[in-house]
């Protein structure tokens, strides 16, 4: 092989490019399907000349349908999260039973008799074992409600169909359609719903959809939004009515964090990711009966499990950080307790606080450990630890008892709608930012996409506080 | 090219090739052969991936799941093959990254065989990617999945004479129900080994001022790189000013 031969072959194309002109892409394309036609007629018979289809083009028509389609659309996301919030009740409970009041008082005791170190059991059980304790309490039982019934939606093959009754919006907040689809990967995970824009073509389009995947909620925050609304939104009407509640105003949740996509796309496609909308061919496939068992098992095990190991794995350092500061005193103070007085201005002009300000920095690595953190960092400060020492999360058998917890640590309503609007809107964990730098290799775009997010949600909890506080 | 003739009942029997396979899982270590797994969006082919590895990797009945390549393996005969399950995607004519992704492997990963799943329902749009990808490669598998739809929708397949005409192997299964999966992987096995040799179809409907320029272009090809099997494909790509194709064949990539 010679350069000079390469060269002349290069230099060949160019020249017979120019001769056989521009049409050269378009008539190798339809050579390519007269190509296929042609074999297609020869070997291909559709007997009877029954119509096909006709079941999922009847489903079709419903569920894109322009006056049902998003009534639809919602009826299924409150079905599906109504089940997780009613469900997941009884097994948190238990879980919580076992691993808080069953398993940690044994290891104690073990701890004890074998003449552990005071700092080395706090460190281990009190800050390591229980964080992950709590994680897999507060996490497990929503994950293995609320994923399986995704992932049979998803084999049912609704996804798509999301995607076709979005896609107006999407164009007229200059995105592109496929968005509703990595949108929808984001309920479960963002660093998932970043990777899947790579089907997402046309550069600018897929940066917008990067950096607004961040609102969609992930399957860390949930829970989070889950057990707030249940404790605080429930409350505020007849106990008839408190799951109901609970369930509109997470769907709000849901709901408001697409309209910040929306938002927040058309104003990046104005501004500073100007640019033409592309047209794309958005296939609906057939639906297809999902397999209930093997679903089940493979949700439970790809995504459940693998998002439950990796909240374990970051929940783990997180109870060690947040034992060492509360038991680490500069001064007469713990480092903990001084970060959280210093935070609490700012919290409260936000309707927040400085425990859950600085839950959500030791939370950086996952969202899912946000509540064990909050309710842990509260116990240190308001000094209910009935003894157990500063730091330590203890019994807590019911959604009941955290909201005495919270609500000891001076939690009111505000607090709770804006703890929950603040977990929709605040940086991604670090797992999606990392994803985010991979995709986009651009140190400028990840810190966008981080940082704005939490910008707008200390300017939505500020108003929200400032407004509240007016009446 | 066809299907090996059926010698007995058993060679129609699902459990025929069984007690040869092993699934590999992702231990692909000292592979003997690498395989390509390619085709449009939702025909499943992360589905017979899994049936061929025995692994789980999500499937998911929306277009566009999969965006990174997944490897696994299996082991059949005493030979061991390394299975890459790509992007699905429509053409290999536009730039998406995970058209890119799917045509970069099958370009410069250079395969031993090259499986084509392909949705027997929607043949004919099907069929747009299959032939660009028999420009390509000369060593491939057409995997005519969703068999169970098929049937359901009415539709009849003429797989011998399909096979003829694409000058590939046909295989037709519902990977679903991991019906064709021995069958599929036998025929892999052959044209691995050589057993079964390929004459893939090269796209005939092109006007005759493009096929002219396309003929003068791959003969000098051919001479800078003798036995080359896909040197029509780089004319198509040259004539098209495809820069990576070119920036490829200056380092040498191609061969």
């Amino acid at each position: 092989m010679s350069k000079k031969n390469i060269e002349n072959i290069i230099e060949l194309s160019n020249e017979l490019r120019w001769q056989i002109g521009d049409d050269f892409h378009d008539n190798l394309t339809e050579g390519i399907y007269a190509d296929a036609a042609t074999i297609v007629k020869d070997n291909v018979q559709v007997e009877n000349g029954k119509k096909r289809f006709r079941l999922d083009s009847k489903i079709d028509k419903i569920v894109t349908s322009k006056t049902l389609g998003f009534p639809i659309m919602f009826l299924i996301l409150g079905v599906v999260l109504w089940l997780t919030i009613i469900g997941a009740n009884y097994p948190s409970s238990m879980l919580a039973n076992l691993f808080l009041d069953t398993i940690h008082p044994a290891l104690k005791g073990f701890a004890t008799s074998i003449s552990m170190p005071w700092w080395l059991d706090g460190f281990l059980i009190d800050g390591v074992y229980l964080a992950v304790a709590w994680v897999i309490a507060v996490m497990l039982p929503p994950m293995a409600i609320f994923f399986p019934m995704f992932t049979l939606l998803e084999d049912f093959g609704y996804l798509p169909r999301v995607a076709f009754n979005l896609d107006n919006l999407f164009k007229k907040s200059g995105a592109h359609g496929k968005q509703a689809l990595t949108m929808s990967m984001g309920f479960g995970c963002n660093a998932a719903g970043v990777v899947a824009t790579r089907i997402i073509d046309s550069p600018r389009e897929r940066l917008i959809a990067i950096i607004t995947n961040n609102f969609s909620l992930c399957n860390g925050r949930w829970p989070t939004q889950i057990l707030i609304a249940t404790i605080f939104i429930g409350a505020v009407v007849p106990s008839s009515f408190s799951s109901v509640a609970a369930l509109l105003s997470v769907i709000g949740i849901a709901v408001l964090g697409m309209g910040f996509m929306f938002l927040t796309s058309w104003a990046l496609s104005k501004t500073v990711l100007k640019g033409e909308v592309s047209t794309f061919n958005l296939e609906l496939p057939p639906y297809r009966p999902p397999r209930f068992w093997k679903t089940l098992y493979t949700s439970l095990i790809d995504r459940t499990l693998i998002v439950l190991w990796r909240a374990i794995v970051f929940a783990a350092p997180a109870g060690a950080v947040i034992w060492l500061i509360s038991n680490i005193y500069v001064g007469d103070v713990s480092i903990a307790l001084w970060l959280i007085e210093s935070f609490d201005g700012f919290g409260l002009l936000l309707g927040l606080n400085g425990v859950i300000l600085l839950a959500y920095i030791v939370a950086i690595p996952a969202n899912e450990i946000v509540i064990p953190t909050i309710l842990m960092l509260t116990v240190l400060v308001t000094g209910i630890a009935g003894g157990e020492g500063a730091g330590v999360m203890f019994e807590l058998d019911s959604i009941s008892t955290t909201g005495d917890i919270l609500k000891a640590g001076g939690w009111t309503l505000l607090t709770a709608i804006n703890l929950m609007l603040f977990s929709l809107l605040h940086n991604p964990c670090s797992t999606t930012i990392y994803t985010i730098y991979k995709e986009t290799k651009s140190t400028k775009w990840t810190l966008v996409a981080s940082i704005l997010p939490v910008i707008l949600g200390f300017i939505v909890t500020f108003l929200v506080a400032q407004i509240w506080r007016l009446f | 090219m066809e299907i090996k003739p059926i010698k007995s009942a058993c060679d129609t029997c699902a459990h025929f090739n069984a007690e040869g396979l092993k699934k590999l899982g992702i231990n692909v270590d000292n592979f003997d052969f690498v395989v390509a797994l390619a085709g449009n969006p939702n025909t499943g082919k992360s589905t017979v991936f899994n049936a061929l590895t025995g692994l789980r990797q999500h499937t998911g009945n929306w277009p566009g799941k999969t965006v990174t390549r997944a490897e696994g393996g299996f082991q059949y005969n005493q030979q061991k093959y390394k299975l890459v399950d790509l992007p699905g995607t429509y053409s290999l004519l536009s730039t998406s990254t995970d058209e890119e992704v799917a045509r970069d492997f099958i370009l410069f990963g250079r395969p031993d065989v090259t499986i084509i799943v392909a949705d027997a329902n929607r043949l004919e749009r099907n069929l747009n990617l299959v032939l660009q990808i028999l420009e390509i490669t000369d060593k491939a598998v057409l995997c005519l999945n969703l068999m169970d739809e098929a049937k359901r929708n009415n539709i009849v397949i003429d797989q011998r004479t399909l096979a003829k005409d694409l000058g590939i192997p046909v295989v037709a299964t519902s990977a679903r129900y991991n019906e064709g999966i021995p069958e599929l992987i036998q025929t892999i096995s052959e044209v691995a080994n050589g057993t079964i040799v390929c004459k893939p179809h090269r796209i005939k409907n092109v006007p005759p001022n493009i096929e002219k320029a396309v003929k003068k272009l791959s003969v000098e090809i051919e001479k800078e790189f003798p036995g080359i099997s896909n040197s029509r494909w780089i004319a198509f790509r040259l004539l098209e000013g495809d820069s990576q194709i070119i920036d490829a064949l200056k380092t040498g990539e191609l061969v």
